[in-house]
């Protein structure tokens, strides 16, 4: 499909649905730090208006970026390129349509995936006004549908690539998986070296006894910022792991809603983060329990070096009726500089008896004993920092759903520390 | 053959003069044992030797050859043949073994293709289980398994000489018998230096030492052959520790073993 040569006429239902989203936004009022949420955020340096609107792309090729990634890629069930919020190219393996499966545009979503109820059914209005900034801002949603029953055992792979200069651009992303489906979907957020706004919100919503693997990665150009949102729908027995990277980005921002609905739903969230320069990368967390016996877990591991900045706030909601809850929230930070900067404030909110929960949060620099450790057995100090901050991602990556994709990243975390061993 | 040379050594921790004046050398393929009770400067001995932040050298000299070790970082003594097996061997998470190895290996300019041999040769030398070589850096394993990597370890960097601090406690008598034999094989096979140091003479059993010393209160009190560690073993430390003066109490090295 080449988007450019057809552009889709939007459906009646989409146009309707955005003209909502246009009266709901108004005109935006951005949130304030004085709210707990955008506490240690940047938002106040945010103006909307000096960010143009998008238009769908003219040039259809795929990026040379975005090929990068896709060549790490062996045989992948599905791909979808995404460049400046269009899709510029889509590809599925063969036998998975006969399956029922789709992975495209939600605008070219057959029937029997219901597009239109799809769109905003698990993130509804959005956790703030930069979803509804997306909802705005939208031209190709993108949805992932696996019909009940069905396994996809090739990984899906979403890249959104970003190469024009000075545009909002507003990524979504809707991941349907059908009772007992299974699948892995890699959300890959790249750019070139441009100045650009980013809403990004992902829908994960998983029907009875799914399992879905998601990772995430951003690594977008220093002059980027994005905030981004991810909301998960969790049903009965159904299992999410998902695991977020973070290394690009001026100010980057991932708001993560985990929603377990349904007893018996487990949700895995891992993050690692590296910063380096002035970057700020921040993140907000919420594990919400709304069904008995459910569990959570929650590990995001992240580095700050140079003068950069992190946050992290995260919740863990148990609400009356999540008896039999288990609920884990770990963030662990090192702090590589003495300029960097690491926040991190765990949080519980627990209105029921018989569950078990727990958190834990660190900041601090490298760990002296493992350092000597190290060193005593003849390994430079520099080379042993390195081992040790590669070593401490290694928990969560070695866990990423998409392993082949593993390997840049941790080159990419490799050049960090390169260029820090060059100072 | 080298010569490992403690000339006057003093040092404090936290302030607090910890060694008074520690003398000794050790020659290449000789095994000298540093026996004291609790708190009477062992671990502290140790640490400085290998360069353990938060000790402060005040006065002496450590040379290896006439290089003098307290000028260099911990990294760079390594790279001159000492090695320091721990006493808590640190767990240090997603950081392989052989990646450790490797660096260590790399850094000194040494062949690095034979290191999976040497670990997988030196690992059923030892005794230690296959399946642990592949566990970050001492990760989940037992006491004993930890003191049996850092024997590995020591085979496979093959330095000129090796501390051994309390390299008995934790560990059971097969783990013991292992270890002490592979670093007595060693005296002679690379013709190793040992300064081993310890409580009690069980590991003597099986690494047999040249000269004994007697540490007390952050001084050698006396030297001898290895028939002293004999008389230990059935008097104790009492003849050098006054009855109301435990060696323990008046001398607490913050970073000694609260339940040795």
């Amino acid at each position: 499909m080449t988007p450019s040569d057809a552009p889709p006429a939007s459906p009646i239902w989409f146009e309707q649905w955005r003209s909502a989203a246009i009266t709901r936004l108004g005109e935006p009022v951005l949130p304030s730090t004085d709210e707990e949420v955008w506490r240690y955020s940047r938002v106040a340096e945010l103006d909307l208006a000096s960010w143009a609107a998008p238009a769908r792309a003219q040039d259809a090729s795929v990026p040379d970026g975005a090929q990068a990634v896709l060549a790490s890629l062996e045989a992948p069930a599905a791909v979808v390129v995404v460049r400046n919020g269009s899709v510029v190219h889509r590809h599925m393996a063969e036998g998975w349509a006969e399956q029922g499966v789709y992975v495209g545009p939600i605008l070219d979503a057959p029937a029997a995936a219901s597009p239109q109820d799809l769109l905003g059914s698990v993130a509804a209005e959005g956790p703030d006004v930069f979803a509804t900034i997306n909802d705005v801002n939208l031209i190709d949603p993108v949805l992932v549908w696996v019909p009940a029953g069905v396994t996809v055992d090739r990984p899906i792979v979403v890249i959104d690539w970003i190469d024009a200069e000075g545009v909002i651009v507003a990524p979504r992303l809707v991941v349907r998986l059908g009772a007992d489906a299974d699948a892995r979907v890699l959300e890959w957020h790249g750019s070139d070296d441009v100045a650009a706004f980013v809403t990004s919100l992902v829908e994960l919503d998983l029907d009875h006894a799914a399992r879905l693997g998601f990772g995430s990665v951003q690594q977008r150009g220093s002059r980027v910022w994005q905030i981004a949102s991810q909301v998960s729908r969790v049903a009965a027995d159904a299992t999410l792991d998902s695991a977020q990277v973070a290394l690009g980005a001026d100010y980057g921002r991932t708001r993560t809603d985990c929603r377990l609905v349904g007893r018996g739903a487990t949700g895995n969230l891992r993050a690692v983060y590296f910063g380096e320069g002035t970057q700020t990368l921040d993140f907000r967390t919420f594990q919400q329990h709304a069904a008995p016996d459910t569990t959570s877990n929650l590990l995001f591991k992240g580095v700050v070096d140079d003068n950069s900045r992190s946050v992290y706030t995260g919740l863990i909601k148990v609400e009356k009726d999540a008896r039999g809850t288990n609920a884990h929230q770990t963030n662990r930070n090192i702090k590589l500089s003495e300029h960097a900067w690491a926040e991190s404030v765990p949080n519980l909110e627990i209105e029921t008896n018989d569950v078990r929960c727990s958190h834990a949060s660190t900041v601090g620099p490298i760990d002296e004993d493992q350092r000597f450790y190290l060193e005593s057995r003849g390994v430079r100090t520099d080379v042993a920092e390195r081992l040790i901050v590669a070593g401490f991602f290694d928990e969560v990556l070695e866990e990423f759903p998409v392993p082949a994709v593993v390997p840049i990243i941790a080159a990419a975390i490799e050049d960090r520390l390169d260029r820090r061993s060059e100072v | 053959m080298a010569e490992l040379r403690i000339e006057g050594l003093t040092a404090e921790v936290a302030g607090r003069e910890i060694l008074h004046g520690i003398d000794l050398v050790v020659g290449s393929g000789e095994v000298h044992a540093v026996m004291g009770p609790n708190g009477s400067g062992k671990s502290t001995l140790s640490h400085v030797l290998m360069g353990k932040p938060g000790y402060t050298v005040t006065g002496g000299s450590v040379t290896l050859d006439g290089v003098d070790l307290l000028a260099l970082p911990t990294w760079q003594r390594a790279q001159a043949g000492l090695f320091l097996a721990m006493q808590y061997p640190v767990e240090v998470p997603g950081v392989s073994l052989e990646d450790l190895l490797t660096e260590a290996l790399a850094g000194a300019g040494r062949d690095v293709s034979l290191v999976h041999t040497a670990v997988a040769d030196e690992a059923e030398r030892i005794g230690l289980a296959t399946r642990l070589l592949d566990r970050p850096v001492n990760v989940d394993l037992s006491g004993g398994e930890k003191k049996r990597n850092e024997t590995m370890q020591l085979a496979v960097l093959r330095p000129r000489f090796a501390i051994l601090d309390e390299l008995d406690s934790g560990l059971d008598v097969d783990a013991l018998r292992s270890c002490a034999r592979r670093i007595e094989a060693a005296t002679t096979e690379f013709d190793l230096g040992v300064l081993a140091i310890t409580h009690y003479t069980r590991l003597l059993d099986e690494l047999k030492p040249d000269v004994v010393h007697i540490l007390v209160k952050g001084r050698i009190v006396e030297s001898g052959g290895p028939e002293m560690a004999d008389a230990l073993e059935t008097t104790g430390y009492a003849a050098w520790v006054t009855e109301d003066e435990p060696a323990a109490a008046a001398e607490a090295d913050p970073f000694a073993d609260p339940f040795a």
